[in-house]
């Protein structure tokens, strides 16, 4: 057993989540502090439990004024995973089962808030101090564009075309239409994504995942602790961080990653350890959250992970496989960060959680075992195994 | 060549060099193309850094490469995400392969040709832009 599945995902807990900019009337700290709040009441624990803190590159809010702001007497340990964006979100779910299962604390919140209308915009260009000199003055500037030349790649090697694109986006969105909380719901076609305006080619608007505002929370604690709390644990079979050789100059920085790994999502390497550490393999998958911050990176992470061949990922979406509740694998159930909402892939946990419980608003019915992958144009990266107790 | 001639908009980040790239762009700015190249092993590397990844040595020359290569990738970029770039565009954006460098690849832009044109394989040949500070940028031309 690994250290993670001594441990247990017990509570989770959301704000609202709205459009871009449309959250001004509660800062983007009290969304934190009522996500973190709902966690708490959901998992029907005492909050003055929590004594870790663990969250990712690019969170505003210090554990220390977490603690403050919420009254907690104790702060045993307090990390965050470097990386900008979405790549260390599931690295911060396995630090704080690590943080556990050492016995340096006993109840660890894993947060993330985000109210790009408070502060500043992601997609838009931020100065990147390392190698930045070798990309914005050429004018490459932005997420979508750095992953628009790796998929760009792809469809060169492999034929992949479009139409694979507006699949993920498609069938991600039908998702989303059952999901309350979602905050995009209108219904999506083909039609629509196809004449959606061009962004970076060959990505559209509807490639590109939602702007949004909100706050979410996770709670780890012991797996022995777990079973007297409200709700059926959700086990972290395994919890993986890793980057291949040579990403340090990856998309983000200058586009010289090894060039047999160029038209990837550098997960390779990371899905050896994480299902090494499960002991499971793909095909053992029930469900999976894929972090899609563009829908090409979605196609090149099924590929990545060994849920298809490589080159063979856009066929695999085409083919209706990652549609609930039919496909062989249905994905971003919640309609991920696409459709759900965009808060760097910790709403992906919380929807894989929902799944092992079997409280999805399009549930697979008797999953065993739930995917979530985290990051997208980053170098680094890192994803769960999760599992029904 | 005037700055005027800019293939992009003036208000872009401009290069801001470090201990690291100072070399490289300095020798852009005498228009001359130099990669960072190991002493020891001859394996070529860019962006700069201070190591070798493959032997780890520390000393290099900045070796000059023939300033031809290949379009590895491309995009073509709609949306305005700099305030510089609003109203213009769309531009083209590529990864180019260099000749004479090992694997190593460089962003940039290929200046005479229509968004559409740009594909990948495409011969491309250095063409030198005069930044409004009095130095160069290495952007591309069709071959
Ligand atoms: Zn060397």
């Amino acid at each position: 057993m690994s250290f993670a599945d001594r441990t247990a995902i017990v509570g989770i807990g959301e704000s609202r989540y709205g459009k871009r900019a449309s959250i001004l009337d509660i800062s983007e700290f009290a969304l934190l502090c009522q996500a973190i709040k709902a966690a708490a009441d959901d998992a029907g624990m005492d909050i003055e439990d929590i004594d870790g803190f663990c969250s990712f590159g690019d969170e505003r809010h210090e554990p220390v004024r977490v603690q403050q702001a919420l009254g907690l007497p104790r702060l045993r340990f307090s990390n965050m995973v470097w990386g900008a964006g979405g790549g260390g979100c599931s690295g911060a779910v396995m630090n704080a089962a690590l943080a556990v299962h050492a016995g340096i604390c006993n109840s660890v919140v894993v947060y993330r808030s985000l109210c790009q209308g408070q502060y500043q915009r992601f997609g838009q260009y931020r100065p990147r101090p390392i190698g930045g000199s070798h990309m914005a003055p050429f004018g490459l500037l932005t997420p979508a564009q750095f992953v628009a030349l790796t998929f760009r790649r792809h469809m060169h090697l492999y034929g992949t075309s479009t139409d694979a694109l507006a699949e993920v986006a498609v069938a991600f969105r039908s998702h989303a239409q059952r999901n309350p909380r979602a905050v995009a719901r209108s219904p999506l076609t083909y039609e629509d994504h196809q004449a959606s305006r061009l962004i970076a080619d060959p990505f559209r608007l509807f490639d590109c995942c939602l702007e949004t505002d909100g706050a979410c929370a996770i709670i780890v604690t012991s797996r022995e602790r777990a079973r007297n709390l409200r709700h059926v644990p959700t086990r972290i079979l395994a919890a993986a961080q890793a980057s291949n050789p040579g990403w340090g100059l990856g998309p983000s920085g200058s586009h010289n990653m090894a060039i047999d790994d160029y038209a990837t999502v550098n997960s390779r390497e990371l899905a050896k350890a994480l299902f090494g550490m499960a002991g499971i393999t793909p095909s053992d998958l029930d469900v999976a959250q894929i972090y899609d911050a563009f829908t090409g990176v979605v196609i090149m992470a099924l590929e990545d992970f060994g849920i298809c061949g490589r080159g063979e990922g856009g066929p695999f979406a085409q083919a209706g496989n990652l549609r609930w509740p039919h496909g062989a694998l249905p994905s971003n159930t919640a309609g991920g960060l696409l459709s759900e909402a965009y808060l760097h892939g910790l709403n992906l946990v919380i929807e894989g959680v929902r799944q092992m419980r079997g409280d999805s608003t399009a549930q697979v019915d008797n999953a065993q075992t739930c995917l979530v992958t985290s990051g997208g144009a980053q170098a680094h990266k890192s994803a769960l195994i999760l599992a029904r107790d | 060549m005037t700055a005027s001639s800019a293939y992009l908009p003036p208000g872009l980040p401009t290069p801001a060099a470090d201990l690291d790239d100072l070399g490289f762009w300095e020798h852009c700015n005498r228009r001359e193309l130099r990669i960072q190249r190991c002493s020891a092993c001859g394996h070529f590397r860019h962006t700069p850094m201070p190591t070798c990844p493959a032997c780890r040595s520390m000393d290099f020359t900045w070796a000059e490469v023939p300033g031809t290569g290949t379009v590895f990738s491309h995009t073509i970029a709609h949306h305005a995400t700099h305030p510089a770039l609003r109203g213009f565009g769309p531009y083209n954006i590529v990864v180019v392969l260099l000749d004479g460098a090992d694997d190593v690849r460089m962003v940039g832009n290929v200046v005479d040709v229509a968004a559409d044109e740009v594909h990948i394989g495409m011969k491309v040949v250095l063409h030198w832009e005069a930044t409004a500070e009095g130095g160069y940028l290495p952007r591309w031309r069709r071959a």
